[in-house]
């Protein structure tokens, strides 16, 4: 089975998991290739040996210079076309997931998205996908190559065994509506207050605070208990919390000892963030919501009356 | 200006969802509802409406024939008619047989822009208007949490890894919105007493001229192989709120000697 792995890089930097699943793909037991795009992508293609990759493509056009999907889509098209690769694997990220959807239309592949492991079992590449927030693990296969496959951010460590791996530059053709979507701007973020990584004690809030001004509730408690205050996107997105306090897939991951999520639904794109905490409190009114299923101590209710009485008792307990 | 908005009907939150172990198909036996994302959607679409002076609304789904009265809450909104293809031909499609329905309805509605919501709650891909939009050859930008039309051309500012882009592009493109965009409007009584009389038509693949090969089981490059039960995980204790609830946080975080 002949593999190419997509390496997303951003400023000259190959994504992490990216270079997981280069790994992960490696061990597979077949070659292994890479493909890099955009500026400094050669940069990055050095380094991609060491993770397992045989052999690297770049190609840098300027309408590859923005972080864009379609115009990746046309030179992965190019290249999948030229040298025929039966597994081609992508890393979640926002433009890594466009780019595998928009080529897999493209080629009228098949796309298995999600996925938490990927294997060969009897000769065939099999995925794990979780689904229904994650009660069910389902195998996923593909019936017609090339295959397309999206890992689910986190879920291959990176594996640096040394090596080095050819280079070889590539120039795929643009087509001219691939390139009528163009970037105008970043916004450099900046962070406010204590960093959200170092916090042993995070107390996150979500849609279900119900108007921005509810934060406080949150606020209250992390105070009493000398932690930090965390959001998710739904809240980030709507301008109630700053973005560099977002926990999840395209905000930041986190590991403190103790995580309590107020009014969080708990999706797949908010736990890869905090899952890895040593002890997850929730409190949701509803009893279906997927965070019930991945918590440590879980009260279904209103937090407008179980957190800002939680934080009192917090209060007297110290005091008292 | 004409809006094409991608819904889909998913099954109701309150109902515990699961896959068939015969079919390995989500079991969409129970209550549906409008897939809570694409609320968010139908709203930016409505706004842009009630900003313009000549504007039409269209909600394009593809789903079985009972999605139609999730569909008419989208009308009850405020959306001016909808178009379902519902064809058991279309069963069983993955992203692959989805995308070949849904490019031909919007190719032949020619929309101005067509919007997605961010993600469908059961399925979690968050994919498939780059797919639709690949097949339509029109630009497409995703995790828009904001969106506004400009001298013919959305812009839109997007999440991503690394904070936010600012990108434009110029229409017809199909544009995905974050569901922190907006804050999706209920229907009133007199949207919903009038959303049964809105223009709402079921196609068939003959209708749409799709192929059954196109579609459907048959038209789709990826399978199901076998269900799994999840890792199993530690102790975990779920109570119902009452008085106490706190109480009992404070007792489990001192027993984990957190406080
Ligand atoms: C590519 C991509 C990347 C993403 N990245 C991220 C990310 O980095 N981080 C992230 O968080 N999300 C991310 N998301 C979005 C994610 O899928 C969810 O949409 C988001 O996490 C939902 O936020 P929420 O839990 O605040 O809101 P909701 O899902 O709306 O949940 C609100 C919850 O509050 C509960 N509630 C309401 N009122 C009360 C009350 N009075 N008391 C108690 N509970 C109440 C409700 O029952 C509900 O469960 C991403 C999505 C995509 C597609
Ligand atoms: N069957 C469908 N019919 C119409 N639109 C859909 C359908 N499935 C998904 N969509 C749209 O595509 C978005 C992303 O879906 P998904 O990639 O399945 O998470 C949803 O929010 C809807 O806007």
């Amino acid at each position: 089975m002949s593999t190419v792995v997509y390496v997303e890089q951003h400023e000259g930097e190959a994504q992490r998991d990216s270079l997981g699943l280069l790994s992960q793909a490696a061990g597979l037991g077949s070659d292994v290739c890479a493909v890099v795009l955009g500026e400094q992508a050669a940069a990055v293609a050095a380094g991609l040996g060491a993770y397992g990759a045989t052999r690297v493509y770049v190609a840098d056009s300027p309408a590859l210079a923005s972080p864009l999907p379609q115009a990746r889509v046309d030179a992965l098209e190019a290249l999948i076309s030229e040298h025929g690769f039966e597994n081609v694997l992508f890393a979640s990220s926002v433009l890594t997931a466009d780019v595998a959807a928009g080529l897999a239309s493209r080629l009228r592949a098949g796309l298995n998205w999600g996925l938490v492991d990927l294997r060969v079992d009897g000769g065939q590449l099999v995925g794990t996908q979780p689904a229904l927030g994650d009660s069910v693990f389902v195998d996923v296969g593909w019936t017609s190559t090339p295959r397309l496959a999206l890992v689910r951010t986190g879920a291959f460590e990176p594996k640096n065994v040394g090596g080095d791996a050819e280079v070889i530059p590539f120039v795929p053709e643009i087509a001219e509506w691939s390139t009528r979507a163009t970037l105008l701007d970043r916004e450099k973020t900046v962070s406010e207050g204590p960093a959200i990584e170092e916090a042993e004690i995070i107390v996150a809030g979500g849609r279900g605070l119900g108007a921005p001004e509810h934060f406080s509730v949150v606020e209250v408690l992390a105070a009493e208990l000398g932690g930090a205050v965390a959001a998710t996107r739904a809240v980030v997105d709507a301008g109630w919390y700053p973005y560099s306090t977002q926990v999840g897939q395209t905000g930041k991951t986190v590991t403190p000892k103790l995580y309590i999520a107020c009014g969080i639904s708990g999706a797949i794109q908010h736990k890869v963030g905090m899952q890895n905490a040593s002890v997850i409190v929730a409190i949701n009114k509803d009893k279906n919501a997927p965070i019930f299923d991945y918590c440590d101590f879980g009260v279904i209710g209103d937090l407008h009356e179980v957190v800002p009485k939680l934080a009192e008792l917090v209060r007297q307990q110290k005091s008292g | 200006m004409k809006i094409a908005v991608c819904v889909k009907e998913v099954p109701d939150t309150s109902a515990s969802k699961r896959i068939d172990p015969e079919t390995l198909r989500l079991d969409r036996s129970g209550e549906g509802a409008l897939n809570l994302g694409d609320t968010n959607a139908i709203e930016a679409a409505l706004r842009i409406k009630e900003s313009s002076t000549d504007c039409e609304v269209v909600l394009i789904s593809m789903g079985p024939e009972s999605a139609i009265n999730s569909l008419r809450k989208g009308l009850a909104m405020g959306a001016d008619r909808a178009a379902l293809v519902s064809d058991p031909g279309a069963e069983g499609s993955d992203i692959i047989g989805t995308t070949n329905v849904l490019a031909a309805v919007l190719a032949s509605e020619a929309p101005d822009l067509t919007l997605f919501g961010q993600q469908s709650a059961d399925s979690d891909g968050a994919v498939l208007w780059a797919a639709v939009a690949d097949r339509l050859q029109q630009p497409f930008m995703s995790q828009a949490t904001n969106l506004e039309l400009e001298s013919g051309n959305a812009k839109v500012k997007r999440q991503t890894e690394y904070g936010y882009d600012l990108i434009e592009a110029p229409l017809p493109c199909v544009v995905a919105v974050s569901d922190g965009i907006n804050e999706p409007r209920y229907p009133s009584l007199k949207g919903i007493m009038g959303a049964k009389k809105k223009p709402q038509e079921i196609l068939g693949l003959d209708g749409i001229g799709v192929s059954a090969e196109e579609t459907g089981t048959a038209g789709s490059r990826t399978e199901v192989r076998a269900l799994n039960d999840p890792p199993a995980r530690g102790e975990s204790q779920v109570i119902e709120a009452d008085g106490e609830a706190a109480a009992r946080v404070l007792a489990f975080l001192n027993e984990k000697k957190l406080v």
